[in-house]
């Protein structure tokens, strides 16, 4: 993961690079505007970095909760063809995909 | 040039549940696609996970076995990534606080073990050969989507494809014996990645590393790593550089083939999951956990050695196959002499059962029978020869080994009367060898056990006409 802690500075290659893991298709002049918008919130968020967190626990959730475990017993499943009903494109007993990897 | 290979394994597990990870869809394999489904593994918008409580037991006690420190502290992360067999785009699993912290099983260094959720099947249509490449499309079938998989990633501690057989046949009898997982490799609960390099011996930097997935028989992994350790070593002996892949080994040919090459770093943006809360396992449940293990095999390994004497390959292989070592106990127990015990379980036994496939316990010879053998050839009551004819006829005649010794006519001629009478006719019919005998040629005391034992069916004792013949030949 790549630190963004001072400069705030993105490349054009930084944008493309989450352009292409979001897999968004990006044109040529939609690169720069989104350079500088992806900076705004990065340096809204930098904000915490000049707190002094230094024995602060990295939080992901503000619940005070642990051990929420649920018992190994089945439930009742959707049925294959509720299951299948929202599918773009079913195969038999089975959704659909375009080829992978082509 | 001398190499020495460096291999890490990335074991999955998938653990013994009723229900998948996240979500109360049965965990059955074999089902009709897309049957054990719902709202949550499919990815429906709002849907919350649970982690499932028997899934952080299966997987504790394996972190147990394999030795490793449970941290009081363990919590879930997203592994963000693009596939089809992943509906919600990402895969929950543990990033940096897994379930099982570094352990050591074997001598090899277990890094970590942690609890995620599997993907769903997808099977290739359209493309010819069913491989991806040039494939139509491909039908996703997600039972299999979020059931509960533990990964188990090793140090890159050995050295060789045998020396990785070795470690994965004693980790899969290990977790089998937790009860955690069946460990199928064909079903595909258990898969394995290994990770091999190779540097110059006595090097301390290690090499490029590729990665070789999805071998389905530990001895195609054995064979998948000696050849890609080859390949390397002649890749470095030639000076040309080992590029990082991964690669797909077939068995069929003993050869290679890159699945895919890294030209960029997997960047999987992990972060924590808001959806689910920290998992922190209490002192006093490991303690239960812990405490409700069976015996392990290596522990097994280590009693059987002590206790009866065992060699290490006896005990280890014994140690294996809990069934046969139940069996082994029994029978050395009965016929109090261990080493027999184990010569029978080892030799005719194992024989038997692999010819008959047969459990050990369901099998007709008992260890009651097979101890009442064992005792008639201490007594020298049977040859040892004899015993095994014994022992055939046994698996289908419930007499007992006494009977039917008798009956086959093996029992061993002792009686010093008869056997006497026997030993004076061989020496009647060999007046030349008697003659040579005397006159200094003492071998032909092995030429005169042989005629006798010939003589007498096979069920003189050697030992007791080796003594009528020395005095009768006046030795």
């Amino acid at each position: 993961m790549a630190h963004y802690d001072s400069a705030m500075a993105l490349s054009d290659s930084d944008v493309r690079h989450v352009a292409r893991l979001a897999r968004l298709g990006l044109h040529e002049d939609e690169v720069a505007p989104l350079r500088a918008e992806l900076e705004t919130i990065l340096q809204h968020v930098s904000a915490i970095a000049e707190l002094d967190l230094a024995g602060v626990p990295v939080t992901s959730h503000p619940l005070e909760l642990v051990n929420v475990l649920a018992d190994d017993i089945p439930i009742a499943c959707a049925t294959r063809d509720d299951a299948l009903a929202n599918a773009p494109d079913r195969a038999g007993d089975g959704f659909r995909v375009p080829p992978i990897g082509a | 040039m001398s190499w020495e290979a460096v291999i890490g394994l990335e074991i999955h597990v998938q653990l013994r549940t009723e229900t998948k990870m996240f979500c109360r869809c049965p965990n059955r394999y074999g089902d009709p696609p897309n049957t054990n489904v719902c709202a949550v593994c499919l990815a429906h918008p709002g849907m919350l996970p649970v982690a499932n409580r028997v899934a952080v037991d299966q997987a504790l006690r394996v972190g147990l076995a394999l030795g490793c420190r449970i941290p009081a502290r363990s919590k879930w992360d997203r592994k963000n990534y693009f596939y089809p067999d992943s509906p919600k785009a990402y895969q929950i699993s543990q990033y940096d606080e897994p379930l099982c912290a570094e352990g050591s099983f074997t001598g090899v260094r277990i890094t970590r073990a942690h609890l995620e959720e599997d993907a769903a099947k997808t099977i290739h249509i359209g493309g010819g050969d069913g491989r991806i490449a040039g494939s139509g499309a491909s039908i996703v079938d997600f039972n299999r989507c979020g059931t509960p998989l533990l990964e188990i990633v090793t140090e890159p501690d050995l050295r060789g494809g045998a020396e990785a057989r070795r470690f994965l046949t004693l980790l899969r009898a290990t977790i089998v014996a937790t009860g955690a997982s069946d460990c199928d490799l064909e079903k595909g609960s258990l898969r394995v990645d290994a990770n091999v390099s190779v540097r110059r011996s006595g090097d301390e930097e290690l090499g490029v590393k590729c990665e070789l997935k999805n071998m389905n028989s530990f001895r195609f992994i054995e064979r998948g790593i000696a050849a890609e350790i080859r390949r390397q070593a002649a890749l470095l002996e030639a000076g040309e550089p080992v590029l990082q892949a991964t690669l797909h080994y077939d068995p069929a040919s003993d050869s290679l083939s890159v699945l895919r090459t890294k030209e960029e770093a997997d960047d999987y943006r992990y972060f924590a999951e808001p959806d689910l809360v920290p998992v922190e396992p209490s002192p006093a449940h490991l303690e239960a956990l812990a405490a409700a293990l069976p015996e392990l095999p290596l522990v097994r390994m280590d009693r059987l050695r002590a206790a009866h004497g065992l060699p290490d390959a006896t005990a280890e292989s014994l140690a294996l196959t809990p069934g046969l070592a139940d069996y082994f106990e029994e029978l050395a127990a009965l016929a109090g002499d261990a080493r027999a015990a184990a010569n029978w379980v080892m030799g005719e036994f194992s024989a038997h059962l692999n010819a008959s496939g047969s459990d050990p316990h369901a099998s007709t010879v008992t260890p009651a029978r097979l101890a009442g053998l064992i005792a008639l050839v201490a007594e020298g009551a049977v040859s040892s020869t004899g015993a095994k004819q014994v022992f055939a006829a046994m698996i289908d005649d419930p007499a007992d080994a006494a009977a039917l010794t008798e009956r086959l006519g093996l029992g061993q001629v002792g009686d010093t009367d008869a056997l006497g009478a026997i030993v004076d006719e061989v020496l009647a019919a060999s007046p030349a060898e008697v003659a040579a005998y005397r006159g200094g040629k003492v071998q032909l005391i092995g030429f005169f056990t042989g005629q006798v034992m010939k003589a007498s069916g096979g069920r003189a004792d050697p030992k007791a006409v080796q003594s009528l013949l020395r005095e009768r030949l006046g030795g």
